[in-house]
């Protein structure tokens, strides 16, 4: 069946290429900032746990908080808001025993979103997009988390699948404009999310593009699951995603060499949001806004990036500085790829043409 | 991106397989799983780029044991790094096969078998997966047995594919290998038309590759090994360049084509190309010959055993037989130890010769992929054995010269250039930190950092690897570094180097063109006095090959079928007659003092720097002392060299009848089935209205034609050399290989003159003078390999081949194709009154792909030997 294209891609795509986009900054580090108590967290739901930390539950219980949030980051010049649903699935929400609201989460967290995101485009007629945050859950696809047994797995491929399928389903109702498949530590995990965003399409009848986020898990370029960035570009092209790229892990220092060898290699947006800096011996994160500014625009000023944000540790003063530090920089243009066939193991192959 | 994993032909493991392996079957059933995950590991190790899981098997659960095996081999990082090939005729398999897999895989296979609307569901679940597929040339009538079946199937399936917008080079066509003599007629050309179809297929349906299963072909030949073997190698010689690129083979089942009993690989080319009806009997009847010779086989693999030490090595290099090296080397080095030398000879000598051999052969498509691979390793056994010795040679009381980090950039494993690159330096007092391959540029320049270094130096054999040394050089600079930066590997280029590279980085960038000169450019970047005009005079130099090319006009290329159809059309009424004696020539010793007078002093003194055209230069104005000075001596020395024969003058010419295919020439040589194929590049550069697209093929006619070729040395110039350079001579030392250069190219001008009025005796009353000659106001051209007409290097095998030029003219090539010794000349001869000189000049990657597919080499490989050329 044909798909109904979607018009935000195609706003997305045209905003990208006038100029490098901006996405926002960490949400946790945000919320631990207003020091909720139990209360806030739990509201009236009557769970049958603490729900304090469960950051995600505030789009029900206090959704000023995540509101106020995009409107800082917002303020601060982003073009994008990522939803408050990093751990809106139904394996994390068990943890809380909340795991019968994951679709109310993810379908307020995206309306909230979308009100302030369409708020400010009222404002000033620029676009503002929604990204629906999927986070890769505890469970992995392809490691054991028994070393005795490197054969056994937490969870099989058609279960991740029901689980991402029904948190993208609601923020696609909820109103988000791309899913956003983020802090990929294993790269089939990602490729579990992208097939249940295929199936959401395809119950819906309209594309649902998709931005892809890997995260790396040591300094020689490889996430946990042990694929290169590159042959983790491979592995997940065939999602044709709206932008890949890097977040988490590591500040943009040590990102450097891995955001170019994607860049090299990817024809699709580049979008960054490194953590500020490395965490300190009190695991706070201390990188000052123009530090990290100046550190992603020197990405920027290389070529390599279209998108770029802030992943933890980041707040709107940082968020403000890389906007500023961008501004008027030229966009990375695509490069052109040649046609041939790249398949991956841990590492890329390409056969030659 | 690396080779191996970047290839053209991709080396598929098969051990893997329950249908192909016993053994492998027999561990799956026993339920020994971590024995079969070793088997996984051995097939990486012995080179496969892929490994194919087939758990196909009626006592199985295939399901199961796919699923089991596919998440046990994830977690072994030496196995997971090559993609999965997941196998099974049973969708459900594949389907559970590609829920464990996280990387991308090749599902094998998806057909037509049951009607289209199964098949596209199949390809949209590997689409969304994220697989490449095998689809068999299978359609709900059957499987393709002929050409024609298996071209319509394919292209069908290819349409329906691009109608749901599968990537067309994920798709990887079987076009069915079946087996051959098999006594029925009908079966008679199953693989000349599996070799036709890929071919045309290939046309039809861009960017798709080819796969087949070699064992079908042989099958009629069961328990009959060496004909097997043979029969799998003969098939692969001729269907890699028809398109095939990715089989399931075992690599240590394949001969080496041109070792493999002529008589045989003739039987077997003929029954594979079918060429006439009793094809089959001959091969047959010749098989029970060869029945048992594996025993036989085994006495002669023993045989080579009693051969002398450097023969043994060559041997073992070029068969990948590691059994015996480390003894041999150890040999071979006690042996150069009792007279006298160093360890390092070991590997300059016979180990690069052997390891040369190995290059032509795989040049020439004479050995595979895999088969280099093992060669390697044999080498690498070799060197690892010398390294203590070398390293015990060194005084251990010496201050090391320099500290030099050395590393195989990102994405390249080649390392043997670089050991030897480091053994070289070690030698000679350096200290070495080599990092290793695959070393990301962040930490070479830590490392750099760390350790003080005084130089860092990158090598690479792959075209990707240029990208990766540039990035290396931004990051110095970007990091602050300023110590020298050495580039080196057979992919590297001067020119690359000074264009890429040294803009990239402000420290010293210098292109070191091969292990003998590591050192030299070590010492004198090194040397408080040496260094600052070498740096300054290579910096210039760098900037002279910018400057030429920015000088060049931007152009627009032509599509490669434009620039055909702008092809020169020769006018073959007027065509060169055959020639008065055709065959092969040699001459073992050529007058010099003939030679002498056909000399072109012009580039004589260009050598030297002395600018002007003789005899006009003895008396300019500015350069006229220096450059009568200069050619005094030359003639006194050139008197000495004639009179007392310091040089000989050895050359070969010969002639083969000919014609042109597309923009080939085809050589048809007596014995030589298929005929030898002569490939040549077009300009595709836009010409103004009536100006062709020339292609040196173009002055060959379609309709038969004939061709020429010559190659000339000037030999024994080294005990002079050494003589000046014992009396710290540099001056008659250069003067002297300048003149062997002047011979050799009087030698080549000559002996065309030779050709054009006697041997092919096309210009039987020409008359020129010295001077005419120069200006080349004759008739016909002989334009190098190598030179603008005819940019790719890796002609020169193919001449040298067609020549027996090593026999004939003492000449060699060295394995980037530079002949030896050094004052040489060859080229090929058209005789056409209307060929010409001309530039081929830039080409399209269009082209780059033609060209590569018409040698039937890796495009990776093309691209590197007409990398000055390329868009």
């Amino acid at each position: 069946m044909t798909l109904t294209p979607s018009a935000a891609r195609a706003a997305f795509l045209a905003e990208a290429k006038k100029r490098i986009l901006i996405t926002d900054g960490a949400f946790g580090t945000e919320i631990q900032n207003r020091k909720l108590s139990e209360a806030d967290y739990a509201g009236t739901l009557g769970l049958a746990r603490d729900q304090k930390g469960n950051n995600d539950i505030l789009a029900l219980t206090r959704p000023d908080v995540p509101e106020t949030i995009h409107r800082a980051y917002f303020e601060a010049g982003a073009d994008i808001a990522e939803t408050n649903t990093f751990s809106a699935n139904r394996i994390s929400q068990a943890d809380y025993a909340a795991e019968h609201l994951v679709r109310a989460i993810n379908v307020e967290s995206a309306k909230l979103a979308r009100r302030v995101a369409d708020e400010f485009t009222a404002k000033d007629g620029r676009p503002r997009f929604v990204a629906g945050a999927i986070g890769p859950t505890n469970k992995t696809l392809s490691l054991s988390p028994d070393v005795n047994d490197p054969g056994f797995r937490e969870i099989d491929w058609d279960e991740l699948v029901a689980v991402y399928r029904e948190q993208a389903e609601a923020l696609v109702e909820g109103g988000a404009d791309f899913i956003l498949v983020e802090t990929v530590f294993d790269t089939l995990n990602c490729k579990a999310a992208i097939m249940a965003v295929r199936e959401v399409e395809q119950a819906l009848g309209r594309e649902v593009p998709l931005m892809l986020s890997m995260t790396l898990t040591d300094l020689s370029g490889r996430n946990l699951s042990g694929h290169t960035v590159e042959a983790f570009w491979n592995a997940v092209r065939h999602a044709r995603p709206l932008t890949i790229g890097l977040n988490c892990s590591f500040g943009a220092q040590q990102l450097r060499p891995h955001v170019r060898a994607l860049s090299d290699v990817a024809d699709a947006l580049i979008m960054v949001y490194p953590n500020a800096g490395l965490p300190n011996e009190l695991g706070q994160y201390d990188e000052l806004p123009d530090t990290t500014a100046g550190l992603v625009a020197e990405w920027a000023r290389s070529g390599q990036v279209n998108v770029l944000g802030g992943c933890c540790g980041s707040t709107p003063a940082h968020i403000a500085a890389m906007a500023q530090a961008v501004q008027g920089l030229p966009p990375r243009a695509l490069p052109h790829v040649p046609v041939v066939t790249r398949l991956a193991g841990l590492e890329p192959f390409v056969m030659a043409a | 991106m690396t080779t191996p994993s970047s290839a053209r032909f991709v080396n598929v493991g098969e051990r893997t397989n329950v249908t192909g392996s016993a053994a492998f079957k027999k561990l799956i059933l026993s339920g020994d799983y971590a024995r079969a995950v070793e088997v996984a590991r051995q097939q990486v190790e012995n080179g496969a780029q892929v490994i194919d899981v087939n758990m196909d098997e009626g006592l199985l659960d295939a399901e199961l044991a796919m699923t089991t095996f596919l998440k046990l081999i994830a977690a072994e990082p030496d196995i997971a790094r090559v993609p999965v090939m997941i196998d099974s005729s049973k969708w459900d398999v594949i389907e559970a096969g590609l829920k464990c897999v996280s990387g991308k895989p090749i599902v094998n296979s998806i057909s037509m078998k049951e009607g289209e609307d199964a098949f596209l569901a199949q390809a949209r679940k590997c689409m969304d997966y994220g697989a490449a597929v095998v689809v068999m040339a299978f359609d709900e009538k059957g499987q393709a047995d002929t050409r024609e079946r298996k071209v319509e199937i394919c292209e069908r399936a290819y349409k329906l594919l691009a109608g749901i917008g599968f990537p067309p080079e994920d798709i990887i066509f079987d076009p069915n290998v079946f087996a051959v003599a098999t006594g029925i007629e009908e079966h008679n050309s199953y693989a000349v038309d599996f070799i036709e179809a890929v071919r045309e297929i290939r046309l039809r349906c861009p960017h798709v590759h080819f796969s087949g299963g070699l064992s079908n072909l042989s099958f009629s030949f069961r328990g009959n090994e060496p004909v097997r073997r043979a029969m799998h190698s003969v098939f692969l010689y001729h269907a890699i360049p028809a398109g095939l690129d990715m089989a399931i083979v075992n690599a240590g089942q394949l001969d080496v084509y041109d070792t493999i009993d002529p008589a045989l690989r003739t039987a077997c080319e003929d029954v594979i190309l079918n060429r006439d009806p009793d094809a089959t009997d001959r091969l047959i009847t010749l098989a029970e010959g060869f029945k048992g010779t594996d025993a036989k086989a085994q006495k002669e693999a023993e045989e080579w055993r009693g051969w002398d030490v450097v023969r043994r090595i060559e041997h073992a290099l070029v068969k990948g037989i590691d059994a015996h090296i480390v003894d041999d080397t150890e040999l071979a080095r006690q042996a150069i130890f009792a007279r006298g030398g160093r360890p390092i000879e070991v590997i300059e000598g016979p180990l690069m010769e052997g390891m040369n051999t190995v290059g032509d052969l795989f040049g020439s498509g004479k050995m595979f992929l895999p088969q280099v691979v093992k060669s390697a390793r044999v080498m690498k056994k070799a060197v690892a054995h010398l390294i203590p010795f070398i390293e015990a040679e060194k005084d251990e009381g010496a201050k090391a010269k320099g500290r030099i980090v050395m590393a195989t950039v990102k994405g390249d494993v080649h390392d043997i250039g670089k050991n030897i690159v480091g053994v070289v330096l070690q030698c000679n007092g350096y200290e070495v930190i080599d990092l290793g391959v695959m070393v990301p540029w962040s930490k070479i320049l830590e490392t750099a950092r760390a350790e003080s270094a005084d130089i860092i130096g990158l090598s690479g054999l792959i075209t990707p690897s240029l990208d990766e040394m540039v990035t290396v050089a931004e990051e110095m600079q970007r990091d602050g570094h300023t110590i020298p930066l050495l580039i080196g590997g057979a992919t590297t280029s001067k020119v690359h180097t000074a264009l890429r590279i040294d803009p990239a980085y402000d420290g010293p960038v210098i292109h070191v063109l091969d292990a003998s000169r590591a050192v030299g450019v070590a010492s004198q970047l090194l040397s408080d006095t040496q260094r600052d005009p070498f740096v300054a005079s290579t910096a210039a130099d760098y900037q002279h090959v910018r400057d030429v090319r920015a000088g060049k006009d931007p152009s627009i290329l032509l599509s490669l079928a434009d620039a055909r159809a702008n092809a020169f059309k020769a006018d073959f009424s007027d065509k060169p007659m055959p020639p008065e004696q055709p065959g092969v020539h040699v001459f073992d010793h050529w007058d010099l003092k003939d030679l002498v007078d056909c000399f072109d002093w012009t580039p004589f003194f260009r050598a030297w720097e002395l600018a002007g055209v003789y005899p006009a230069i003895l008396d300019d104005a500015i350069v006229g002392e220096s450059a009568r000075a200069l050619y005094a001596d030359a003639r006194a020395m050139l008197d000495r060299i004639v009179t007392e024969k310091w040089l000989t003058a050895r050359g070969v010419a010969g002639f083969w009848p000919c014609a042109r295919e597309e923009d080939d020439v085809l050589l048809h040589i007596e014995g030589n089935v298929p005929p030898i194929r002569l490939p040549f590049l077009r300009q595709q550069i836009r010409k103004s209205r009536d100006r062709a697209n020339y292609c040196l093929a173009d002055f060959i006619d379609p309709d038969g034609d004939w061709i020429g070729g010559f190659a000339v040395g000037i030999h024994g110039i080294e005990p002079h050399l050494e003589r000046f350079r014992a009396s710290h001579d540099d001056y008659s030392d250069i003067l002297l290989k300048a003149l062997a250069d002047r011979f050799a190219e009087a030698f080549a001008e000559r002996l065309h003159q030779h050709v054009r009025t006697t041997l092919w005796g096309y210009a039987p009353g020409e008359q020129l003078t010295n001077e005419a000659l120069i200006k080349e106001e004759y008739r016909g051209i002989r334009p190098a390999p190598g030179y603008p007409a005819c940019p790719d290097h890796s002609l020169k095998p193919i001449l040298f081949d067609l020549l027996d030029a090593g026999a004939n003219a003492g000449l060699q090539l060295t394995e980037s194709f530079a002949m030896l010794p050094t004052a040489a000349v060859s080229g090929f001869y058209f005789a056409h009154p209307q060929s010409e000189y001309f530039g081929v000049a830039r080409i399209g990657r269009d082209q780059l792909a033609d060209y590569a597919a018409r040698r039937g080499i890796e495009e990776a490989v093309a691209e590197r030997w007409v990398r000055p050329n390329l868009d």
